[in-house]
């Protein structure tokens, strides 16, 4: 086998409608379940929290068969890392994967992840990095999720990127005993998603 | 090893809205997306899932009492950043249709039989090189409701990690000389054609099971390139 430099990176395809069975098999299909949508372990640093949302395409309809992949901190501010498997957090991992369900409905439980520098070393707000997969989705968008009624939320770096106009589609709202954080593909209250 | 990202490889990708393939029209967002320098939390991700791989999971012809119907194949390749580095001991997962062009996904109402000794999921780890290795059935095409008389050329779904939450890619690995491609809004919602051959796997004659099973190579290149130029290195 030879082992030239790659030309280019492999082109992204639609996840389909079909990838619950091999990707987010739950109590639906028997298959190997590596990742749900709870990320809290007994040792995860953080305030708990559970997030709920709904997916929605560009006539408002919720879609089906959409699938969502979170990624983000502990409630200091580390990341997983298993070259640090002796941190006293090492069995958060940090990343959930749901599938939508008939309502476009989904939730994850998680704890709220504390503080992340950005490059310059200033503090970002508490925010969990977001993918979402479709059927009709040629590759994945990338989003945000911060929180309502958090003060750093006015100096993040990134947020202050967004305009102001739509900068709340990025925060997630306390509701009960929940946060919610719907998720609009394209329309007036289409999420922002960023160029990663 | 410090990698970065640059947007611009990126490029190559599939227009989001991209109306021959009808479900894009709804589902691409349409507002200019947010350019943002990466930080810590698009640099880092998940690098876990493989150890909950079992020794059988890359062999999705024997996860039942008997044996699948159809052409057994193996499908194997390299998972390597753009450096041409291999990708070690990441999570590689696959799922297709059965011989028949059948998901059992509920939802796939397709008039072709499933295939009660074949389920079509599969997951391996690569190995300290990047290298991965699936035997499976060779899926068979399927109709789907794009337009009129419209077919999927034959695929596995792939879905991969990498170092970060930037290098993640879902993607779909075809056959060589499919008849179907060029009438496959989803194959050629890529827009350059050489980029498009990068999703088509080579037959591999070489590691062919004589008397057991053909095989196919399938090498995927995630983002990832060495902070510091290639060339300076040396
Ligand atoms: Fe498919």
């Amino acid at each position: 086998m030879t082992d030239t430099k790659p030309s280019g990176i492999t082109p992204s395809q639609t996840v389909g409608p079909y990838f619950k069975y091999g990707l987010t098999p739950g109590a639906d299909y028997r298959w190997n379940d590596a990742f749900g949508n709870n990320l809290v372990t007994p040792d995860a640093v953080g305030e708990r929290i559970r997030i709920e949302g709904q997916v929605f395409d560009g006539d408002g309809v919720p879609i089906s068969d959409s699938m969502l992949e979170i990624w983000q901190a502990d409630g200091q501010g580390r990341f997983a890392d298993q070259t640090k498997a002796t941190l006293p957090n090492a069995a958060f991992r940090g990343f959930g994967r749901t599938g939508t369900d008939k309502s476009g409905a989904f939730a994850f439980d998680t704890v709220k992840p504390g503080q992340v520098a950005d490059p310059d070393g200033k503090p970002q707000a508490p925010h969990i990095l977001l993918a979402v997969y479709a059927r009709g989705m040629t590759q994945q968008t990338y989003s945000r999720i911060y929180f309502e009624s958090e003060a750093s939320n006015a100096m993040d770096p990134v947020l202050a990127l967004v305009p102001a106009d739509r900068r709340d589609t990025l925060i997630a709202k306390k509701q009960g005993a929940s946060y919610r954080f719907d998720v609009h593909l394209q329309g007036d209250k289409e999420t922002v998603f960023f160029d990663l | 090893m410090t990698l970065v990202y640059p947007r611009e490889s990126n490029s190559i990708h599939a227009p989001r809205p991209y109306p021959a393939y009808r479900s894009t029209v709804k589902r691409s967002p349409q507002k200019p997306l947010v350019i943002m320098r990466h930080t810590m939390s698009e640099l880092t991700g998940p690098v876990y899932g493989q150890e909950t791989v079992r020794d059988n999971d890359h062999d999705l012809t024997i996860q039942h009492d008997g044996e699948p119907l159809g052409e057994r194949i193996i499908v194997h390749g390299y998972v390597k950043d753009e450096d041409g580095r291999g990708v070690a001991n990441t999570l590689v997962e696959v799922w297709q249709a059965n011989a028949c062009g059948r998901y059992i996904h509920v939802v796939d109402q397709h008039p072709a039989p499933l295939d009660p000794n074949f389920t079509g999921a599969g997951r391996a780890k690569t190995d300290d090189k990047g290298y991965f290795r699936f035997i499976t059935i060779k899926p068979g095409a399927y109709p789907w409701g794009n337009h009129h008389n419209a077919w999927r050329p034959a695929h596995i779904h792939f879905s991969v990690f990498g170092h970060s939450f930037v290098s993640r890619l879902v993607t779909q690995m075809y056959f060589p000389n499919d008849p179907l491609f060029a009438f496959d809004p989803i194959y050629n919602s890529i827009p350059d054609e050489s980029v498009r051959r990068r999703m088509v796997s080579s037959f591999d004659l070489d590691n062919t099971k004589p008397d057991w099973a053909l095989c196919y190579r399938f090498d995927i290149v995630l983002r990832g390139r060495d902070a510091t130029p290639m060339e300076s290195k040396r």
